[in-house]
């Protein structure tokens, strides 16, 4: 595969979050705002990237008894960097993601993707591929939180849209709302994208 | 505000679900939920395991990173804490009861990827729970999760004969099916304080 295919595939036709159903808990949690998830995507983006490069760099010499250890302590290291990163430069939004940035850990997308593809491959095309997953994601949460964002508190980024006329859906700021969008998103995709019948 | 133990374990379960209002333990909550048997199992064994990390992961932060002032190294430690826990646990299991470690046992590597598990440790520490509160919280969550996986096997054992759009069969289905029930547990919501 060419480093485009693997970026395609990997953000795309293998995504994380609609075809392989994997990090489900965080792209619910935190997509009633946007802000929140763009930066949750680039906090997952970072982490995955840097973890794909760590662990394709020693993957000879990772024993295959200990490399899931090994991976998590590396994704560990990196979500440390995110999380203070985060209460450093933006306090608010370190703030509103809570616990939700310490969980990329236990985030199945990355142990998915070290597992899959950088416990095999060389590191380029691991960042790519890493790059890859968290952009798909990052997609799918900006997708998500566009609608819940907008008829929820009816503004973008925080910037109001829709005029003093219109009435905040308090459904699409609660949990039951991310549900139901992630499964229209699946559907969307499952009907328009794989072609499902 | 100190809220007692005793509410705060019902809370957990009801008004602030683990997996309804914090969706947490999505991952394997989607993959095993297809029989109630297994649902059963795991909720089972989710819920002793968060018990226990629960507390342990309380005693290690406050007695050993606290007075070190490492909290960031939280996230490294409670992980420690929780995969070596459940390791512990199957060897032990598989020592003393062989029984219960054939119905239980393929469950106990899945807990080490909860996030549920994980995640309780955490918001242990954002809201500041004191011993009792911690463990209260645990095995409320614990046992709110065994609700919820428990409630989806049922129904989705009951929607293997219906006819389910083909672009929503397994995961949109029972994302569906979720979100009405976390409307149904919207209900609950203010009844008790959670933090």
């Amino acid at each position: 595969m060419t480093r485009k295919q693997i970026f395609i595939n990997s953000a795309f036709t293998e995504n994380a979050v609609w075809k392989q159903i994997l990090g489900i808990c965080s792209s619910l949690a935190v997509t009633n705002l946007m802000l929140n998830s763009l930066i949750m995507g680039m906090g997952v983006t970072f982490a995955l990237a840097l973890s794909c490069l760590t662990v394709s760099l020693i993957r000879e010499y990772t024993p295959r008894s200990v490399r899931m250890i090994a991976q998590t302590l590396i994704m560990a290291a990196y979500v440390i960097m995110v999380d203070i990163l985060l209460k450093a430069f933006l306090p608010q939004v370190s703030k509103q993601l809570g616990p939700y940035v310490g969980l990329i850990i236990t985030n199945c997308i990355l142990m998915g993707r070290l597992e899959a593809f950088a416990s095999k491959n060389p590191p380029l095309d691991s960042v790519i591929d890493g790059i890859g997953a968290g952009f798909g994601y990052t997609l799918v949460l900006l997708l998500i939180s566009f609608v819940r964002e907008l008829f929820g508190f009816g503004t973008l980024f925080g910037f109001r849209i829709l005029g003093s006329w219109w009435t905040n859906w308090s459904i699409m700021v609660m949990a039951p709302s991310a549900f139901f969008l992630l499964a229209l998103l699946i559907w969307i995709v499952n009907n328009k994208y794989y072609k499902v019948v | 505000m100190e809220i007692s133990a005793f509410l705060l374990f019902w809370a957990a379960i009801f008004t602030s679900n683990i997996l309804l209002t914090n969706f947490l333990g999505m991952c394997s909550y989607l993959s095993v939920s297809k029989e109630v048997e297994s649902s059963l199992g795991l909720g089972i064994a989710v819920s002793f395991v968060l018990v226990f990390t629960t507390a342990l992961n309380w005693l290690a932060y406050h007695y050993l990173l606290v007075p070190f002032h490492i909290e960031y190294l939280q996230y490294i430690v409670f992980i420690i804490v929780i995969a070596a826990f459940v390791q512990l646990l199957e060897l032990l299991i598989e020592r003393f009861t062989p029984a219960l470690y054939y119905s239980l046992g393929i469950f106990l590597p899945l807990i080490t990827v909860n996030c549920a598990i994980f995640g309780v440790s955490l918001f242990m520490v954002i809201r500041n729970y004191n011993f009792l509160q911690s463990i209260a919280y645990g095995f409320g969550s614990g046992l709110g999760w065994l609700l919820a996986i428990l409630m989806l096997a049922g129904l989705r054992g009951k929607l293997r004969e219906k006819m389910v759009p083909a672009g929503l069969r397994g995961t949109g289905i029972s994302l569906i099916i979720t979100g009405i029930m976390a409307l149904a547990f919207v209900g609950f919501s203010g009844i008790a304080p959670i933090q």
